[in-house]
């Protein structure tokens, strides 16, 4: 394991991905201590432009944008991680059981899958966001996690079903060990790799599921997160009023962090594919 | 040789069929055997010809389709775990890759650790060490320089001994060997064949040696099965399956063993 962690550092995607989201996680969660105002103060004149007051303006209610993009990055950064933990668990326990059990199980639980997959998930997510009443971000993430695991799903079950019928799962089987520390030593191991890989696209992806819902009015309330600061620069018309601070800072923040996820997912890719390794 | 053995595994009409309606493939057909103490049996076929399928069963890793397999008087049950795991202290398997044999994951003395726990025994760390230490030099091993390596620092050879270090550890009434000769070099080879003859001759073990050699199997056993497309088509002592063989695939499979002083004729 050591061994894989050494490679990975020698990786200069990976380790370019990982510094600028190390960098930015720090900066979001530190900046607040210092600049203690709260973000939804009303502090200046309607969209104003950035100055070395205020660093990228003000929205349409006069509030300090820079503060509100650092509150955004914090939240869509939590919605994406929790909807990537929990879609993740949510594939890998499907995988795990389908690739593993074989059988009526595997049939049922591929069955299920296909549906989620067949059936577009951002349509679910805009159905399930508009019959919940009071969204917080973490039923946001939920709902994010809960529509977008059968990929990861597929891909598990994939790996399981090719590593149940390798001989070092027989001998562990003859050796008379219980099939879930089967499961736990013989077959997680080989597919951690490809696990946190997946875990990486789908926190990527949940930040910008969140995003795309916020967007659309159907984000978390009581809160500000990238897609609900691209949500008010829509709906107060700030690009009609020329006021592309309002928007383009957010825009830009969601595509760091989902391209230094990326990033990080293909320097991982290089090291855990003996292929592209070599 | 083996009139005189105790007789205690049989196979009655064991089937496995793969797959369902259209895609149905029955990979080993109304298969009876009887294995006795001590005996050293071979089953050969060519690839594909369901040898494989029938040790998996025998191990009781897949299920059989129909059919039964009486174990010392009594039909096998293999449903619950504690069942299983009691089966599998008697019967124990060495496969044919040794590379995919081992966890690339866990330090090769966890595989010895194991047998141990599996015997249920408990030991000081002493008492552990001497124990691996003896199986390793019963392969012609040395142990301390296996401690804390990894399986990918070892060869085949080594490995492949060290599942037999394995077997020697757990003495199992039956082995199952599945090709444990086909993917090592000729030198290995027979000092592998030669720890399966001792450990047979020590514990009075079955052994099961899965091959498509023919040669290898003469050589080895006491009695052979022929397989054919899931089907047993001869069965008898070495000397009468070799030296007289009696159904047409059994004497192909004869004739295409290659000899070293006449000119193989591939025509």
């Amino acid at each position: 394991m050591n061994h894989s962690i050494r490679i990975l550092l020698k990786s200069p995607k990976f380790m370019i991905g990982t510094i600028v989201l190390v960098l930015m996680i720090a900066f979001v969660l530190i900046y607040p201590f210092i600049n203690t105002k709260d973000p939804l103060e009303m502090m200046a004149l309607a969209f104003q432009p950035p100055d070395s007051n205020l660093l990228l303006g003000s929205d349409n209610f006069g509030r300090d944008l820079f503060l509100e993009l650092v509150y955004g990055i914090r939240t869509s950064m939590m919605v994406g991680l929790i909807a990537g933990v929990c879609a993740t668990i949510i594939g890998l326990i499907f995988g795990l059981a389908s690739g593993y059990m074989g059988g009526f199980v595997d049939n049922f639980l591929t069955a299920i899958t296909n549906i989620f997959i067949v059936i577009p998930s951002f349509i679910i997510l805009i159905l399930i966001s508009v019959s919940i009443d009071s969204r917080s971000s973490l039923v946001t993430a939920l709902i994010i996690g809960i529509t977008s695991w059968p990929w990861t799903a597929r891909a598990v079950r994939a790996q399981t079903t090719s590593l149940r019928n390798r001989d070092h799962v027989n001998i562990a089987k003859i050796s008379g060990h219980s099939t879930s520390r089967i499961i736990l030593s013989e077959i997680l191991p080989y597919i951690a790799s490809y696990v946190v890989m997946a875990f990486v696209l789908q926190t990527a992806s949940g930040i910008l599921s969140e995003a795309s819902i916020s967007m659309l009015g159907l984000g978390p309330y009581n809160t500000i997160s990238l897609g609900i600061l691209m949500n008010w620069a829509l709906v107060f018309e700030a690009p009609v009023a020329g006021a592309w601070w309002a928007f383009i800072p957010a825009a830009f923040s969601i595509a760091v962090i989902t391209f230094s996820l990326y990033l990080m997912n293909t320097g991982m890719d290089e090291i855990f594919n003996p292929k592209i390794r070599s | 040789m083996s009139s005189n053995r105790e007789s205690f595994m049989h196979g009655k009409q064991l089937t496995k069929v793969f797959g369902f309606g259209q895609q149905k493939v029955t990979a080993v057909q109304a298969v009876d055997f009887d294995f006795h103490r001590g005996e050293i049996i071979s089953i050969v076929g060519e690839s594909g010809s369901g040898k494989t399928t029938l040790a998996k069963m025998i191990m009781g890793l897949l299920k059989e389709s129909s059919g039964t397999i009486e174990y010392k008087g009594k039909t096998r049950q293999l449903k619950r775990h504690a069942e299983r795991k009691a089966y599998w202290k008697d019967i124990q398997a060495i496969f044919q890759d040794p590379f995919a044999s081992f966890n690339m994951f866990h330090k090769v003395e966890k595989l010895l650790l194991d047998c141990i726990k599996l015997q249920g025994l408990q030991l000081t760390k002493d008492e552990r060490f001497a124990k691996m230490k003896e199986a390793c030099s019963f392969v012609n091993l040395k142990f301390e320089e296996l401690y804390n390596k990894y399986p990918f620092e070892l060869s085949g050879g080594q490995m492949q001994r060290l599942m037999i270090a394995r077997i020697f550890m757990l003495h199992p009434k039956v082995l199952i060997a599945d090709e444990p000769t086909s993917m090592v070099d000729a030198c290995s080879r027979s000092t592998i064949l030669d720890m399966l003859l001792k450990l047979r001759d020590e514990n009075n073990m079955t052994i099961i040696f899965i091959t498509h050699d023919v040669g290898l199997a003469y050589y080895i056993s006491d009695t052979i099965y022929i397989m054919e497309k899931g089907k047993i088509v001869e069965r008898g002592t070495a000397e009468e399956v070799i030296l007289s063989p009696q159904h047409p695939y059994t004497k192909q499979l004869i004739a295409d063993v290659p000899k070293i002083h006449e000119a193989w004729n591939l025509g």
